[in-house]
């Protein structure tokens, strides 16, 4: 198969979908690549680099009627036209923003990966172009904020005076926020930084900044590694903290973004008139709305208390070389997924998270939303230990569910209405002592399955009490069947009890 | 005794039981919970014994008492001597005994029971004694089956009768038209025994028809037949004090068992029914290629210079009994900063924790014990991981689709520098499947007896 690279046309775009190096990558797949005159020249590539790493120079029309095409960004409707029928497309989509696109690419039964879709896995982070651009945007929102601040960065003191270090408040400490953590504290400022999300808390102080907190408990892992719409009470907490440290820092470097939704709102036009003259926000949720009241996505501005906020929605792009260089690896690592046998042919696998997850189109169907998978390492641990015993039943559809309720409910009616009152009593004790032994028994950390196990042996031995009631003072049958019974259950309790607080006392720190 | 005293004497036993499975619930509150276990138990014992019925007795008493002493011996030799690497046999005993006097306790309450019944109590009553007899018969045979194959005494291959899920559905349908007849006849010596030497033979077969790596579902599921068993007794006496810790024990039992199940994806129903490692597996996609061994002086060098280094135990390891020597290199690993942390897969071994009890009787200490969502990720960051005597549970097949294994959870340690696995020849796990990872280029084999290969490794830090 043969793969094109086009120009990119949307305006102030930079980068392009291959690298020089990783065109040598696509080959060693088996692929051949033939690349559009020019596609590279905004990121310093030439053309003659990639005629060394033996692609093809094209015209735009023959590179748009390539078998694959790789993309940044996502095609227009007329690009989408001068494709051939049946072929690939690798490129940013944006699905949830683009029916009519993604409508147009199902009717030409173009299969689609949608590279802002891998899923946040281990196995896919070399393929995550998100992480990879996101790493850059968060680098150059610094470097644009340093521009725009006229101060130091870094603290000095000097034979003219002194002079104090910036303080930089980041909000949302994912790849982007990190980046600009780590980009910021190099530069010397005093670093501060806000998530959701307080698994992250190490993450941050590992990079040297300072995690800010706010005093409610709530659990906001969405369990997909990105962070989730929080309760109001938190969210009025988290505002009164902005409004605060937005008096005190002298840069914000906003990175909030919800999947699917638009970006929150953080900073509000009173906190950005709360700070001092020369201050800059950088927004880098400007292509989603915006974190900022003030921000004019793909704009700077500047407040009438001369506060500069600045709106780029194409910060990876101002770092054109390098993103593209990162997001064509993102593409090759894609294709090594999809061609496992390097032989220039695509193998669609849908059995795979992350190709299920990346296409979004094929077949002449629509095939996002993909189903959800879970990711994140540790935060929804609790939840999941709560789930119900009977996992098939959670997978029933509504029909049976209800139906099988509805059984069990005229079940329990029709005990009532026919067993006497004495029967009752005891059923009602079951039925209470078993919710009670759930919620008990799920709470057992694993490490002590076994002395759980062996205690509720011996308290099984329990059992013994019946026997003891039916011992009588003639040798007959049921004596001796219930004398029997006292000594195994004997057994039972001395040797359970025994054996647990044996396996107990081992347990040490 | 007066009769009220006995009832409350049993609802303080009640809550005692309830808060001894509740300090199991962390480390440290877990010996105190112990204790409100043998209290209430205690309590529960001393207010039967004192109750007007057991007191009305003369000779009787004697016999009680002789009995409990025995009972009380045998248990306490039995459980001073066991190894803990025998820990699922012991369990699988101790089921059993309680299955088998639920079977006695529910044919006494058949032979000699209150005369003056109204019709309906006679009728619960009757349906009360089917099923106690029935559950404990179950769980008699079920546990002596588990106890051999555990023991090595019977082959812990699943049996694999032709038909065999019809045979079971047989054996239930049998047992249901027997309880309609035996209650419409107003009770029936010959079903009871009918039904009695059917539930043997079910239970029998359920658990013989399971193939040994699902022996840790099949321990907890008798765990949990046991409870019910007990509850069912509790029913036919009404006397609430059963019923609540059959109750407790028998949701206690069926938590763990899918607990286990969970951890190897599988279905709680197909393991129940029986039928995993009994199907032909594919052998088209054994993977072949070449293992590169090494040795313990090797592995000992690799040891020392490493920063970070995870064990992940299995089977393997109790069955040698190398606890003691993995602990050994630990202390000395650790004396010497590295870091060492052991991942535990929850299905390793045979029973729901075994890998835990294990390492503490070793005494690692608990806080560097993980589980394996705690670990996983840190995988890539790890310079050494030793796999002592684990197999399926770490292996890449599983995130293969097809793999009888796929989509069970594994430990992944191939994301580590350097992965050593111990292991006696190159023979696979329970589950059939080969394992890539013994092939991988980051994979050395240290073939031996894991306690021996555990020995030289120490000596040489």
């Amino acid at each position: 198969m043969n793969i094109g690279i086009p120009k990119e046309t949307l305006t102030g775009e930079n980068r392009v979908a291959a690298s020089p190096t990783s065109v040598t990558e696509l080959l060693k797949l088996g692929f051949s690549v033939q690349i559009q005159k020019g596609a590279g020249t905004k990121a310093s590539f030439t053309d003659q680099e990639f005629i060394e790493a033996q692609a093809s120079l094209v015209t735009k029309k023959v590179c748009w009627q390539s078998d694959v095409i790789f993309k940044v960004n996502a095609p227009s409707l007329d690009e989408v036209s001068q494709m051939k029928d049946g072929a690939y497309l690798v490129s940013f989509i944006a699905p949830a923003q683009s029916p009519e696109l993604l409508e147009a690419l199902r009717v030409k039964s173009i299969t689609t990966f949608a590279m802002e879709m891998v899923p946040r896995m281990t196995r896919s982070q070399s393929m995550d172009a998100l992480s990879s651009m996101a790493n850059i945007g968060g680098y150059r929102a610094v470097i644009e904020a340093a521009h725009h601040f006229g101060r130091f960065f870094t603290g000095q003191i000097t034979a003219a005076g002194k002079v104090p270090p910036a303080k930089v408040l980041i909000i949302g400490a994912g790849v982007a926020g990190l980046a600009a953590l780590g980009a910021a504290g190099s530069l010397g400022a005093i670093v501060r930084a806000f998530d959701t999300r307080p698994e992250v808390k190490e993450q941050i102080n590992s990079m040297g900044a300072e995690f800010l907190e706010v005093e409610i408990e709530e659990e906001s892992g969405s369990g997909d590694g990105y962070a989730k719409v929080m309760s109001k009470a938190f969210i009025e907490a988290e505002m009164a903290l902005f409004a605060e440290q937005a008096k005190d820092v002298d840069v914000i470097i906003t990175t909030a973004m919800i999947p699917g939704k638009p970006a929150p709102k953080l900073i509000t036009a009173d906190m950005v008139a709360s700070m001092t003259a020369g201050s800059v926000i950088v927004d880098l949720a400007a292509g989603g709305g915006g974190n900022c009241d003030l921000t004019q996505p793909g704009e700077v501005i500047t407040t009438d208390n001369g506060v500069t906020v600045i709106g780029y929605t194409d910060m990876p792009a101002r770092l054109p070389s390098q993103a593209s260089q990162l997001y064509g690896t993102n593409l090759v690592n894609l294709l090594k997924l999809l061609c496992p046998e390097k032989d220039g042919k695509l193998a669609i696998d849908f059995e795979d998270p992350i190709m299920r997850g990346v296409t979004i189109t094929k077949d002449g169907a629509v095939t996002w939303p993909a189903p959800p998978i879970q990711v994140a390492a540790a935060p929804t641990k609790q939840a999941e230990d709560s789930a119900p015993i009977e996992p098939a039943k959670q997978e029933m559809p509504a029909p049976v569910k209800y139906g099988l309720g509805a059984a069990g409910l005229a079940l329990v009616a029709w005990i009532a209405l026919n067993a006497p009152a004495a029967f009752l009593g005891h059923f009602t004790v079951f039925v209470l002592a078993c919710i009670i032994g759930y919620y008990v028994v799920w709470n057992v950390s694993h490490a002590l399955h076994t002395p759980l196990m062996a205690i509720t042996n011996a308290v099984s031995g329990i059992i013994i009490v019946g026997a003891l009631l039916q011992v009588g003072d003639e040798l007959n049958l049921v004596s001796i069947l219930a004398l029997i019974s006292v000594l195994i259950a004997s057994i039972n309790i001395a040797g359970g009890f025994y054996v647990t607080k044996r396996m107990l006392k081992m347990f040490q720190k | 005794m007066l009769a009220g005293m006995v009832i409350t004497a049993y609802i303080i036993a009640a809550v005692l039981f309830i808060m001894a499975l509740g300090g199991l619930s962390q480390q440290e509150s877990a010996k105190r919970g112990i204790w409100f276990g043998i209290v209430g138990m205690g309590i529960a014992l001393a207010a039967t014994l004192l109750s007007p019925k057991v007191m009305g007795l003369t000779t009787g008493l004697s016999y009680i008492i002789i009995a409990m002493l025995i009972g009380a011996a045998i248990g306490i030799y039995m459980a001073k001597r066991v190894a803990m690497t025998e820990m699922p046999e012991l369990v699988a005993i101790l089921h059993s005994f309680v299955g088998l006097a639920a079977v006695f306790v529910g044919i006494n309450s058949y032979l000699d029971h209150a005369q003056d019944l109204t019709p309906v109590m006679q009728n619960i009553h009757l349906v009360e004694v089917f099923l106690g007899v029935f559950i404990g018969a179950v769980t008699f045979t079920g546990s002596l089956v588990a106890f051999g194959k555990l023991r090595g005494i019977m082959s812990s291959k699943a049996l694999n009768l032709p038909h065999r899920h019809k045979l079971n559905l047989l054996a239930l349908l049998v047992s249901a038209v027997l309880l309609v007849q035996f209650v419409i006849q107003g009770g029936n010596d010959t079903y009871l025994v009918i039904m009695a030497i059917i539930a043997f033979v079910f239970g029998w077969h359920l658990v013989a028809s399971i193939g040994g790596a699902d022996m840790p579902v099949v321990v907890s599921m008798l765990n949990s037949y046991s409870g019910w068993a007990a509850a069912a007794a509790g029913f036919l006496l009404g006397n609430d004090l059963l019923i609540v810790t059959g109750a407790l024990v028998g949701s206690s039992g069926a938590i763990l068992s899918y607990i286990m199940c969970r951890a190897m994806n599988r279905s709680f129903i197909s393991v129940i029914a029986g039928g995993f490692g009994n199907d032909p597996l594919t052998t088209d996609d054994e993977e072949e290629g070449e293992v590169q061994p090494t040795n313990a002086e090797e592995v000992a060098s690799l040891l020392v210079n490493a920063k970070s280094v995870v064990i992940t135990p299995g089977y393997g390891m109790a069955v040698a009994q190398a606890q003691y020597q993995v602990q050994d290199i630990t202390q000395k690993l650790r004396a010497q900063g590295v870091e060492v942390r052991f991942g535990i897969h929850p299905v390793a071994g045979r029973l729901p924790g075994h890998m835990n009890v294990l390492l503490a009787e070793a005494k690692v200490p608990y806080d560097i014990v993980l589980e394996m969502d705690e670990i996983n990720n840190d995988f890539a960051n790890t310079d050494v991981v030793l796999v002592i005597g684990a197999n399926d549970t770490v292996n890449p097949a599983s995130k293969k689709p097809g793999s009888p294994i796929a989509g069970m959870p594994v430990l992944e340690v191939w994301h580590a520098k350097n992965v050593i696995v111990f292991k006696r020849g190159m023979a696979s796990g329970y589950a059939g499947v080969q394992n890539p990872l013994f092939f991988m280029g980051n994979t050395k084999m240290l073939f031996g007896d894991a306690k021996a290969s555990s020995d030289q490794i120490a000596s040489h830090i």
